[in-house]
């Protein structure tokens, strides 16, 4: 498996339902696509408006299987997003056989501009799936506890 | 739900005896209403937690459970370590040591009034609350590594507390066999700068008042009067607490498979009591139950320091501080024979009742307060533990009202704006950084509290004692 995708240039992907916390369901060419349009619904728990790609931040990741993967993916955007108190807009995933280089581009939070609704506090295995359908569109998804 | 599948005991006793994987059975503690509003997946997730190895009595849920990740939310499972017992990651939540904690003020409505908008706009200013908040405290490596083996006793004797309330606080404040080294440094490096925040979703801190008496014996003696206001903090261990559940979990997926645990969902992830892995796992779950209580102690601090700047004559004390997401060691008599468990709690309420010896003097005769958080409007409640809850559920009971609709399905139907509106119109102050935010906990988001706590009392886990309504919410 060696998949790469640039930052798509519109959104695919949603919000499902859970009765405490929050789906997230990304869609792609690709696998690592469907992560990529993952993490921008998991900015979208937090808030609707614009995040400007100011900094750049890079992270890796590795998990012995794809949707392992997918979750070590979105704890690390997490951690950098708690850590640097930041909200990133544009994502950039490279997958290579078990491992994930990510390139997350965002500013610091704005309370004023962002209006942050919820904190993400870590991306769970419930309703965990990362596969292809028979056309071979991959979606990711897992619930996210806020 | 439907009921059907379950053989109901009594009103509100629902039992599911053991088939296929499940070691024993699961019950659930709701009336038919509360049953009914259950997702299907509450009953299967208390159908799993009942096939995990060496679980003792049964998997319980308490009348709030809702959906979850692995246990439901609202779910009780003890396991004893001499039988194969587990410890489980996914059992304990993400929001380790998330809890509530209550102090009487000595104030009462009519005082607040005058002052209620300026001390609103107080406590919003000085509180952090929500993403982006930032605290005053930036902890380094030693002060962190002190605050995770001491908890509230740390806070305290940083100047952040009071000494008083260490008899108050579960554990007195201070969670033994804390393991610091064993917390990561990137669990670490996550709350450097988050003591004394509040986070976000359905943490708050709010200034009630007494709505309500049901038992005015015990009411006396927790400190509680018609009209009389107090100070709830509901909260945990932020970002430390959120980063050890998540690497736990990775790490229990794997432990629990070379074990030959058959896990029916991989959120349940869990590794034998005495493993490496298990006994690592506890002692940094109990760092980040320090984590929590220094927290809750530290806001509470906060809080003492901007009613004195009001009510300079008026000192804050605490009523009681309890968790709801934690994993304890406690003694317990099951089939007539005294053993310790371990009794994970997620999103349920420890509630010790009358006698038990871990409660401070003055509460000891009528039992544990057990604090339900409700939600902006319709109010919360505070309840005794019964002597009855030890054979029924481990001595638990609820937390909250617990969500009866998603985030997503809140936010379509309701304005955070209109919502702050309609309560301020209610008398009920509203300060938060999100109207999306105040959308998804929009009162009408959650169960009906009064029946949850009924259903409690009912099923002999705790009793009520109090209505609270609230006058200002501060929510993150």
């Amino acid at each position: 498996m060696n998949q790469t995708a640039a930052s798509a240039s519109k959104a695919r992907w949603k919000h499902f339902p859970h009765d405490a916390d929050v789906g997230l369901r990304g869609f792609g060419a690709t696998a690592a696509e469907a992560f990529e349009q993952a993490a921008q619904a998991l900015t979208a728990v937090v808030t609707q408006t614009q995040v400007e790609p100011k900094v750049q931040v890079e992270v890796t990741c590795e998990a012995p299987d794809l949707e392992l993967l997918f979750v070590e993916w979105l704890n690390a955007v997490i951690y950098e997003m708690a850590v640097r108190g930041m909200l990133f807009g544009r994502f950039a995933v490279r997958i290579e056989g078990t491992r994930l280089a990510g390139t997350l581009w965002g500013e610091p939070v704005d309370v004023g501009r962002h209006a942050p609704a919820c904190e993400p506090k870590g991306a769970t295995y419930t309703a965990l799936k990362v596969a292809a359908d028979d056309k071979g569109h991959w979606s990711a998804a897992c619930i996210v506890d806020v | 739900m439907d009921p059907a599948r379950f053989t109901r005991v009594d009103e509100t006793t629902w039992r599911l005896e053991p088939s296929g994987a499940m070691r024993v059975p699961a019950i659930i503690y709701a009336d038919e209403a509360l049953i009914r509003a259950m997702d299907d997946k509450v009953g299967e997730q208390a159908i799993n937690v009942a096939t995990l190895p060496g679980i003792v009595q049964a998997s319980y849920a308490m009348p709030d459970a809702h959906w979850g990740y692995g246990f439901p939310i609202g779910g009780v499972a003890a396991f004893d370590p001499d039988r194969g017992g587990v410890v489980s990651a996914g059992g304990v939540g993400f929001d380790i040591s998330c809890g509530v904690r209550t102090m009487l003020t000595g104030l009462k409505v009519a005082d607040i009034l005058p002052m209620q908008r300026s001390l609103a706009d107080s406590l919003f200013r000085q509180i952090p609350a929500g993403v982006g908040s930032k605290g005053s405290i930036t902890l380094d490596a030693i002060d962190m590594d002190a605050m995770l083996a001491g908890g509230a006793r740390w806070a305290i004797e940083r100047g952040w507390g009071d000494t008083r309330d260490l008899e108050r606080v579960e554990e007195q404040g201070q969670m033994a066999g804390a393991r610091p080294e064993h917390v990561s440094e990137r669990a670490k490096e996550r709350q450097r700068r988050e003591m004394g925040t509040l986070g976000s979703g359905n943490h708050y801190l709010e200034v009630q008042a007494v709505a309500e008496l049901f038992d005015t014996e015990v009411a006396e003696v927790f400190g509680l009067a018609l009209d009389d206001v107090v100070v709830t903090i509901h909260c945990g261990s932020r970002g430390l607490g959120h980063q050890i559940g998540t690497e736990f979990l990775k790490e229990m997926v794997v432990v629990a498979e070379a074990s030959g645990i058959t896990l029916p969902d991989r959120e349940l992830a869990c590794a034998p009591i005495n493993s490496e892995v298990g006994q690592r796992y506890l002692g940094a779950m109990r760092a980040a139950i320090n984590c929590a209580l220094a927290n809750r102690e530290i806001l509470g601090h906060y809080a003492r320091r901007i009613f004195a700047h009001f009510f300079p004559n008026h000192e804050l004390r605490l009523l009681f501080d309890v968790s709801h997401n934690t994993c304890k060691v406690e003694p317990h008599v099951v089939a007539g024979k005294r053993r310790d468990l371990f009794v994970h709690r997620k999103g349920a309420t420890r509630a010790f009742g009358p006698g038990h010896t871990s409660l401070p003097e003055a509460l000891r005769p009528v039992g544990q307060p057990v604090l339900i958080g409700g939600r902006m409007g319709p109010g919360s409640y505070i309840l005794v533990g019964e002597p009855t809850g030890e054979q029924k559920a481990f001595s638990s009971a609820c937390h909250g009202a617990g969500r009866a609709m998603s985030r997503h399905a809140a936010l379509k139907q309701w304005s955070g704006r209109k919502i702050v509106d309609d309560l301020a119109a209610q008398g009920i102050l509203i300060r938060s950084p999100s109207t999306r935010g105040v959308a998804e906990e929009a009162p009408g988001a959650y169960k009906d509290v009064g029946a949850v706590v009924a259903a409690a009392e009912h099923a002999g886990l705790a009793r009520r004692v109090a209505r609270l309504r609230p006058l200002i919410c501060i929510k993150g």
